[in-house]
C-alpha cells in the first residue's frame, strides 16, 4: 500500500480480475451460464437468500430467485414492494428489438452505452446488459405490462437522448411504475406460493460477514421497533441510487445509502462514488423549505426545444413577447447534429453555463460561492412546445406529453399549452455504487449487488431509458444466473444467532440506535441532511475544483462532527419513529459525502457526469485523460474511530477496451 | 399564509385517538401540503415534542404512499395525491383537519399512518399473470388491439394509495380490484386466469373487511388517477361470466 496521497487516501493493489470469461464478447455471457454451476431444484429450497430492496432489480430479482425455488427473505422499508422509486421513471426501456428496422443491434447498443458513459465503463458488463436487453421486453409482456402499441397492435417504439435510433419501449409517462407493477405482481405470486416471506416496513441496518462471507442482515421493524436478525446462504442488495445526499434530487424521501455504506464498511468496496447524474429536464427549485425535486421525463426533448434569451436584459420579459431572432436554441447550435438530444451531463452543464452567464429565467435563487459569499441567480432555461403545438396539433402533443403538462401545471401553476415550461438540471441517478465483478458479487463473497446500487454499467454517465434496462436485466437475467454458481458450494455451515459474529453485528446497531435517541443535542436530523445537501451541491455537484472539493472535504468532517454531539432525535425506539429512521440514514450520508469528494478530487479529468473544470477542452467539453483515469476507482473502507474515518484505499481496476476504440466524446 | 391545523394524533395501534390543534405560519402557496407538514414537524423538533407520523415516499404522485383525508376529502380539495397536492388549494387562515384512511381493511399503525397490506393479499390471490422468468415468448407473438391495450393501460395507471376505499362509505375496495381484473382481462396474456383471478380476489377482498359496493362513485371521484368506475362493471361482469366457467 502506498503512502497517504494528499492526505486523504492511499493507493492498494489493482483489482485484477474482474471473473468475466476469456472468449469473443458476443459468446462470454453464453460461456458463463454455461460454467457457473447449476443447483438442482430439490437442493434449491434448502438454501436461503435475502434480497434487501425490492424495486426493478430487487422485485424481480426475488421473483425469479422465488420461482427457480429457492427461499427467498425480501426487504423494502416501504409499505409494500410497488412503491420502490424505480415506479417513477417515465420515459421508457431500452432494448435492441431494432422493430423500426432503423439498423440498431445489440452491438449498437452496447456502443451507444459505452460511449454515452463516457468509456468508463466495463466493456464485458454492458455487453450482456445489451445481450439480454430484448428478453426484458418478451417478459414484460408476457407479464401484461401495457406498452404503448401501434394501430396494428404491436409495440411502438421512441427515441432518447444520446442516440440516433428509437429503441425505447414505452408506456405514455409511466414506464417505470408499469414495469414495476409487473415485477411487484410477479413477487406477489411468490409471496402466495410461500417461496417468497416479504418484509414490508423494515430497514436493514447491517450486514453480517462470517468467516468472510456475507450470511445475513440485521433489520429493523420500522412498525414495532423490533432489531431482527435474519441469517441466510447468500444476501442480494438491490437498494437503490445515494442521490439524495444532495438533500434536494428527484429520489424519493425515503431513498438511502445505508443498506450499501453498512455493506461498505464491512469490506465491500465502493465503486467510482463520485459518478452522479445531473438530469436535465426537472422542475425548478421554488423556495427554502423544497422537500424534492420533480424530473419530467426528458422524452419531452424529442419536440420540446430548449433556449434561453440572447441577452440578460430579456430575462424578465414574457417568453412568449421575446421574438425568435433574440432567442437562443443554444444546444441546437452548439451541437447540431445532435441538438436538443444530446446526453443528460451536456445538457445538464450547458443549462448550468447558460444560468452562470446570467441568461437563465424565472425567479432567483439565492446562492453560496466558491469564495463563500452569496449572489441571486435565476436558475431556469425555457424547454418550449410552440413549435410541437403548431407542427403536430395539441391532441398529438397532449397523447404524447399530456401527464407530463399535467404535473408540470400542479406544481407550477403554469400551463405549457401556453407559456413555454421552465427546467433546471436536478441530481436523478448515481452511477456509482458498490463495486461487483462480472457475477455482481462485491468484494465481499456471498454479497451481490444489483441495479443501480452496483456501479456496474453506466461508467460515468447513463443514457436514458437504460437505468429500467439494467434493473430489470440484473433482476430477472443475470444474478439468478450468476448466484447460483455461489451457491452450489451451499447450504454452509449451519449459523447460530449466538455466533460472535451475528452478536456483534446486532450489538452495533442496537447501540447506534440507543446512540441516537440519548444524545439530546437541538438540531435535527433534517437540518444536518439539508447542510450536507448544500455543501455538496456546491462543491460536487455539475462542477468540481480541486480548491472547492478540498473545502467540502473539511466542511463535511465538521458537520459530521456536530452531528454527532448534537442531533436531537425525538421518540423512543420501540415503535414507528421517522425521526430515528432519518438520523440513521443522514448519519451514513455524512460519511458517503466524504468518500464522494475524495473520488471527485482523486480523479483530475472530466468525464461524463464528472465535470472537474481543470480539465475541459477549448469549447469547455469534458476533457478525459486515459493514460492516466481509465480505470474504476474502487474504495475499501479503512476503519475509523471516534467518529473520524480512516483515510480509505484505493484500487483500480483497469479498463481494457477491446471491442470499442476509446474515442473524445463528440455530438455535434 | 397562516393555518390551524387539526391533526389526527394516535400513539400506536392501540392507543385512543384525538384530534390537536396546530398553528403553522409563513407558508408559501408554491410548497406542498406535504412541505407544510415538513415545516410542523421540524418546529414541534425543535419543540421537544414529537412530530406526526404520516407517510410519503416519491412526493411526485405516482407511489401512492401518502394519502391523508384532508378537510373530509381523500388526498384534499384537488383529483390527485396528497404530495402533488399544493397550498394554493388553501386560503389564509383557513383550518384544516387532517386525518388517516379511515377502514376496518387498513387500520391505523400511528396516527396518520395505516397499515394497507390487504391490497397486497388481494393482489396475492390472483392479480397477476403466471409467467416465469426467462419462458416468455417473442413480445410481438401476440399482437394486442390498441383500443385493449389502451383499456388496459388506463386502468393499470391504479396507484394502490387506498383514497376510493377511504372515500367510499361501505369501504369497499371494489375499485382498486376492479382496475387489476381490467388491467390483466383486456389483455390476450391474461385470459388463461381470467376466471379464476376475479373469483379469488373478490374472496380475498370480502375476507380482509372490505365492504361490497353500492355504486355511489365516491371512488373514482377520489381517485387521484381517475379510475374510471367502470371498471367495477368489468369485475361484476366478469364475476358472474366465472361462474359458468370451468377453471
Amino acid at each position: 500500500m502506498t503512502d497517504l496521497i494528499q492526505g486523504l487516501y492511499s493507493e492498494g493493489e489493482k483489482i485484477a480480475d474482474t471473473k468475466a470469461p476469456a472468449g469473443p464478447i458476443d459468446k462470454k455471457w453464453t460461456q458463463r451460464k454455461f460454467d457457473a454451476k447449476l443447483v438442482n431444484p430439490a437442493n434449491r429450497r434448502k438454501l436461503d437468500v435475502i434480497v434487501v430492496g425490492t424495486g426493478l432489480a430487487g422485485g424481480a430479482g426475488a421473483a425469479t430467485l422465488g420461482e427457480a425455488g429457492y427461499n427467498v427473505k425480501a426487504f423494502c422499508y416501504q409499505d409494500s414492494p410497488r412503491r420502490a422509486h424505480s415506479i417513477a421513471a417515465q420515459g421508457g426501456i431500452n432494448a435492441a428489438k431494432n422493430y423500426k428496422g432503423d439498423g440498431d443491434s445489440i452491438h449498437r447498443l452496447f456502443y451507444d452505452t459505452v460511449k454515452g458513459g463516457d468509456y468508463r465503463s466495463r466493456e464485458t458488463n454492458v455487453y450482456r446488459l445489451a445481450e439480454v436487453s430484448a428478453d426484458i421486453i418478451d417478459q414484460c409482456v408476457a407479464q401484461g405490462v401495457p406498452f404503448a402499441r401501434e394501430y396494428g397492435g404491436l409495440l411502438d417504439n421512441r427515441s432518447f437522448g444520446g442516440v440516433q435510433v428509437s429503441r425505447t419501449f414505452y408506456a405514455r409517462g409511466q414506464t417505470g411504475q408499469q414495469l414495476l407493477i409487473g415485477a411487484y405482481q410477479a413477487l406477489e405470486r411468490q409471496i402466495a406460493a410461500g417461496t417468497v416471506e416479504m418484509f414490508t416496513r423494515h430497514e436493514m441496518l447491517e450486514v453480517i460477514v462470517v468467516d468472510g462471507k456475507a450470511r445475513g442482515i440485521i433489520a429493523r421493524d420500522m412498525v414495532t421497533g423490533e432489531i431482527e436478525t435474519h441469517l441466510a446462504d447468500a444476501v442480494v442488495l438491490a437498494s437503490g441510487g445515494y442521490g439524495n445526499v444532495f438533500f434536494l434530487s428527484t429520489n424519493a424521501m425515503g431513498c438511502n445509502v445505508t443498506a450499501a455504506w453498512r455493506a461498505h464498511r464491512k469490506g465491500a468496496y465502493f465503486g467510482n462514488p463520485c459518478y452522479t447524474q445531473i438530469h436535465p429536464t426537472c422542475i425548478p427549485q421554488h423556495g427554502d423549505k423544497q422537500s424534492k425535486l420533480t424530473l419530467m421525463s426528458e422524452s419531452l426533448r424529442n419536440d420540446g426545444r430548449i433556449w434561453v434569451p440572447k441577452r440578460a436584459e430579456d430575462c424578465d420579459k414574457d417568453p412568449r413577447q421575446i421574438p425568435e431572432e433574440d432567442r437562443d436554441y443554444y444546444l441546437e447550435r452548439i451541437y447540431p447534429s445532435f441538438g436538443n438530444l444530446v446526453p443528460r451531463d451536456i445538457a445538464s452543464r450547458q443549462a448550468k453555463n447558460m444560468c452562470d452567464e446570467g441568461r437563465g429565467v424565472g425567479p432567483a435563487v439565492v446562492e453560496l460561492q466558491e469564495d463563500g459569499s452569496e449572489r441571486e441567480v435565476r436558475r431556469g432555461v425555457y424547454l418550449d412546445f410552440a413549435e410541437a403545438i403548431s407542427r403536430m396539433g395539441k391532441d398529438a402533443v397532449s397523447a404524447k406529453y399530456g401527464n407530463l403538462f399535467d404535473m408540470y401545471e400542479r406544481i407550477t401553476g403554469d400551463n405549457p399549452y401556453e407559456t413555454p415550461m421552465r427546467i433546471y438540471p436536478a441530481v436523478h441517478y448515481t452511477m456509482g455504487g458498490l463495486w461487483v465483478d462480472y457475477d455482481l458479487q462485491s468484494s465481499i463473497p456471498g454479497l451481490f449487488v444489483t441495479g443501480e446500487a452496483n456501479f456496474s454499467d453506466h461508467g460515468a454517465n447513463r443514457l436514458g431509458a437504460s437505468a429500467l434496462m439494467q434493473g430489470l436485466a440484473d433482476g430477472y437475467f443475470v444474478m439468478p444466473n450468476t448466484i447460483r454458481n455461489y451457491l452450489a458450494d451451499g447450504p454452509f455451515d449451519k449459523l447460530d444467532e449466538s455466533h460472535p459474529a451475528v452478536q456483534e453485528a446486532r450489538q452495533s446497531v442496537e447501540s447506534r440506535v440507543e446512540r441516537f435517541l440519548t444524545m439530546g443535542g437541538t438540531r435535527s436530523a433534517d437540518s444536518y441532511h439539508k447542510e450536507l445537501g448544500r455543501i455538496m451541491w456546491e462543491y460536487c455537484g455539475m462542477e468540481r475544483t480541486e480548491e472547492g472539493l478540498k473545502k467540502a472535504i473539511g466542511m463535511i468532517r465538521d458537520l459530521r462532527e456536530d452531528f454527532w454531539t448534537n442531533l436531537r432525535v425525538p421518540g423512543q425506539g420501540r415503535e414507528l419513529n421517522q425521526s430515528l429512521e432519518k438520523a440513521g440514514r443522514v448519519a451514513d450520508f455524512l460519511e458517503l459525502g466524504e468518500l464522494m469528494c475524495i473520488d471527485a478530487l482523486h480523479r483530475r479529468e472530466s468525464c461524463g457526469g464528472h465535470f472537474r473544470a481543470e480539465s475541459q477542452t477549448e469549447d469547455g467539453e469534458a476533457l478525459r485523460h486515459d493514460d492516466e483515469f481509465a480505470y474504476v476507482a474502487a474504495w475499501e473502507f479503512a476503519g475509523d474511530g471516534d467518529g473520524r474515518m480512516s483515510a480509505p484505499v484505493l484500487h483500480k481496476e483497469d479498463l481494457v477496451y477491446e471491442f470499442i476504440e476509446l474515442k473524445q466524446r463528440s455530438y455535434k | 399564509m397562516n393555518l390551524t391545523l387539526k391533526i389526527w394524533r394516535q400513539a400506536g395501534p392501540q392507543a385512543k385517538g384525538s384530534m390537536e390543534t396546530y398553528q403553522v405560519t409563513d407558508i408559501s402557496e408554491d410548497m406542498s401540503f406535504l412541505e407544510m407538514l415538513d415545516v410542523l414537524n421540524e418546529d414541534l423538533t425543535e419543540r421537544g415534542e414529537e412530530p406526526v407520523a404520516f407517510d410519503s415516499d416519491c412526493r411526485e404522485g405516482i407511489c401512492g404512499m401518502c394519502g391523508l383525508m384532508i378537510s373530509g376529502h381523500a388526498h384534499g380539495p384537488e383529483v390527485t395525491t396528497t404530495c402533488q397536492l399544493h397550498m394554493r388549494s388553501f386560503r389564509d387562515g383557513e383550518t384544516i383537519t387532517i386525518e388517516p384512511w379511515r377502514a376496518d381493511a387498513f387500520p391505523v399503525i400511528k396516527d396518520l399512518v395505516v397499515d394497507r397490506s390487504s391490497f397486497d393479499r388481494i393482489i396475492q390471490a390472483g392479480g397477476f399473470i403466471s409467467a416465469n422468468t426467462g419462458a416468455a415468448p417473442e413480445a410481438h407473438s401476440v399482437p394486442v388491439p390498441k383500443p385493449l391495450a389502451d383499456r388496459a393501460f388506463e386502468s393499470a395507471a391504479c396507484i394502490g394509495c387506498g383514497a376510493c376505499v377511504a372515500a367510499c362509505p361501505n369501504a369497499s375496495g371494489m375499485l382498486f380490484m376492479g382496475a387489476k381484473i381490467t388491467h390483466l382481462g383486456s389483455l390476450p396474456q391474461g385470459q388463461p386466469e381470467r376466471w379464476a383471478r376475479v373469483q379469488n380476489m373478490v374472496a380475498t377482498h370480502d375476507a380482509e373487511g372490505f365492504g361490497g359496493c353500492t355504486n355511489i362513485g365516491e371512488c373514482s371521484a377520489a381517485c387521484p388517477k381517475e379510475i374510471p368506475l367502470d371498471v367495477i362493471s368489468t369485475l361484476n361482469s366478469d364475476l358472474r361470466k366465472s361462474r359458468s366457467q370451468r377453471h
